[in-house]
């Protein structure tokens, strides 16, 4: 049986996509097989992400329909063979979402995938709903910022009320917190949530804080999830979290601003 | 009130019967005395004519029961003031047979707090303790909470309500009776939502958006600064709603 993971916000514009390229590829480098799907039914993003735009001949809600197998949707990324994407259908619209249909499609990728990545869209609507119903569990990413905290709120409020866990009375879904966009010097000034305040709010497991990084951009445009690069502060922050998440005990980075020695102060800024 | 319909071969009902809600003043009677009644209604309806003047009126006797009333010449005086009597509640039996013959129906009595209130006034010196007693003899068993009340999430108890976690903002929990927040406070929290005025809130760090206590309601700008971010105890004290420190 295959983990299902929702990658989820509420707040649009987080880093929700760029987190579960990320994620799914460390998972998949780990030796994990994992498979990563684009819930943004009209708004087709991850495959962009993931540098495979070129390569999407079918996409989840033809599978869904029953118009190809999910072995003809799935696309194989070229960096690492333990990695498929399942793209979304970039001309229909989250309608084409039924539930019986993704669960089918997630049963079917639970047999022979041992982690399945859902890349949320934003909202709380019928498209966001779908990625989560049937997670067992969810990494919220969220900036430090005041609408992003309470827009999680609310997604974590759905998360344990109506998920199909909660709605079996299982176990409810492990929910675990991603601060992405942290910048620690503004965080000193006073204009942004240090991390301190935003566990306050959400109480939640802090799972890990991604920097404010030019490496994201730049990793995006490229089609090569962050985690990556190697050198960037952001592939590394990703890295930890996917240790983190497979159970290493790794102490959180990021969270404090750099102590720039001589050097850094001579050459790097 | 009547309700003898009288069957019909006319194809297109004539009538349909639905159950609707009013607001209608009630006068609480604490005396006998049709003279000092009259007296003082007057000088009420002087106050605020258009206010009064054909306005509909329920004739609470709950404070009479052991006082002799002449229902037939008080009706009379307050249509003569020029309010309309429409029913009674309270009051004994011999009181309810006088509305009988007056046409007046008989209402059911809301509940023992509607009681308690009136004597108040009566016995100033009672204990404030005292008085809430009939009331809170009903709460049902409280309801415990252990995870966070998320950012659009309701809960309604109608007893008792204990969180040991916290109330996220945009969050409402909402008890017949009293909620205990062993967490932080950022949503709503409502207390005796069905009139109880005995019922409080307890948490242990106050950053609500609004507290309220049986309807009487504070939202988060009016609160005092000196009760934020710490723990409080909230309540009624003749309809203020107090936030102490404790």
């Amino acid at each position: 049986m295959a983990r299902i993971i929702v990658v989820t916000s509420g707040k649009g514009g987080v880093g929700k996509t760029t987190t579960s390229a990320a994620i799914a590829m460390g998972l998949a480098k780990k030796g994990h097989k994992t498979a990563v799907i684009d819930f943004d039914v009209g708004l087709r993003n991850l495959d962009l992400i993931l540098g495979c735009e070129r390569r999407v001949v079918y996409d989840f809600v033809n599978v869904i329909n029953d118009e190809a197998t999910l072995n003809q949707a799935l696309i194989k990324d070229k960096r690492c063979n333990q990695l498929y994407i399942l793209p979304a259908s970039q001309t229909r619209d989250k309608d084409a979402l039924t539930k019986e249909g993704v669960g089918k499609v997630l049963e079917e990728l639970s047999k022979t995938f041992k982690y399945v990545v859902c890349d949320s869209p934003a909202g709380i609507e019928r498209g966001a709903n779908l990625a989560m119903y049937f997670a067992d569990d969810a990494f919220v990413v969220t900036n430090p910022e005041v609408s992003s905290v309470r827009d999680s709120d609310r997604m974590l409020g759905i998360l344990s009320s109506k998920s199909k866990r909660a709605e079996l009375g299982e176990e409810p879904i492990k929910e675990y917190l991603l601060l992405s966009r942290y910048d620690p010097k503004r965080v000193k000034l006073g204009a942004m949530l240090s991390v301190e305040d935003v566990q306050d709010i959400l109480s939640l497991h802090l799972l890990g804080v991604i920097p404010e990084s030019q490496s994201v951009l730049s990793a995006s445009n490229a089609g090569e999830p962050v985690i990556l690069d190697e050198k960037s502060d952001a592939g590394q922050a990703y890295s930890d979290i996917v240790d983190r998440y497979l159970g290493e005990d790794k102490p959180h980075r990021f969270v404090d601003e750099e102590k720039k020695g001589l050097f850094g102060r001579l050459f790097r800024s | 009130m009547s309700t003898d319909s009288q069957p019909t071969s006319a194809s297109s009902p004539a009538f349909e019967f639905k159950s609707g809600v009013i607001t209608i003043p009630v006068l609480n009677l604490f005396s006998a005395d049709i003279n000092v009644i009259t007296h003082q209604l007057r000088e009420k309806i002087k106050q605020a004519p258009e206010f009064f003047t054909n306005s509909s009126l329920l004739l609470d006797l709950s404070a009479l029961q052991d006082q002799d009333l002449n229902l037939s010449l008080l009706v009379d005086a307050i249509r003569n003031s020029g309010m309309r009597p429409i029913g009674v509640r309270g009051g004994t039996a011999d009181q309810h047979q006088d509305a009988k013959g007056l046409m007046l129906p008989i209402m059911a009595t809301q509940n023992s707090t509607a009681s308690t209130k009136q004597e108040a006034p009566v016995r100033a010196e009672a204990p404030k303790q005292e008085t809430p007693g009939p009331a809170a003899s009903t709460t049902t068993a409280s309801t415990i909470i252990n995870q966070p009340i998320r950012s659009g999430q309701r809960v309604y108890v109608k007893g008792d309500l204990i969180v040991i976690a916290q109330v996220s903002a945009g969050a409402e929990v909402i008890a017949e009776g009293n909620i205990h927040i062993y967490g932080t406070l950022r949503g709503r929290a409502l207390a005796g939502v069905q009139g109880d005025e005995s019922a409080q809130i307890f948490c242990s760090d106050l950053q609500a958006e609004l507290v309220s206590v049986a309807g009487t309601y504070r939202i988060s700008e009016d609160l005092d600064e000196s009760k934020r971010n710490t723990p409080v105890q909230i309540y009624l004290n003749n309809q203020a709603l107090i936030i102490k420190n404790i």
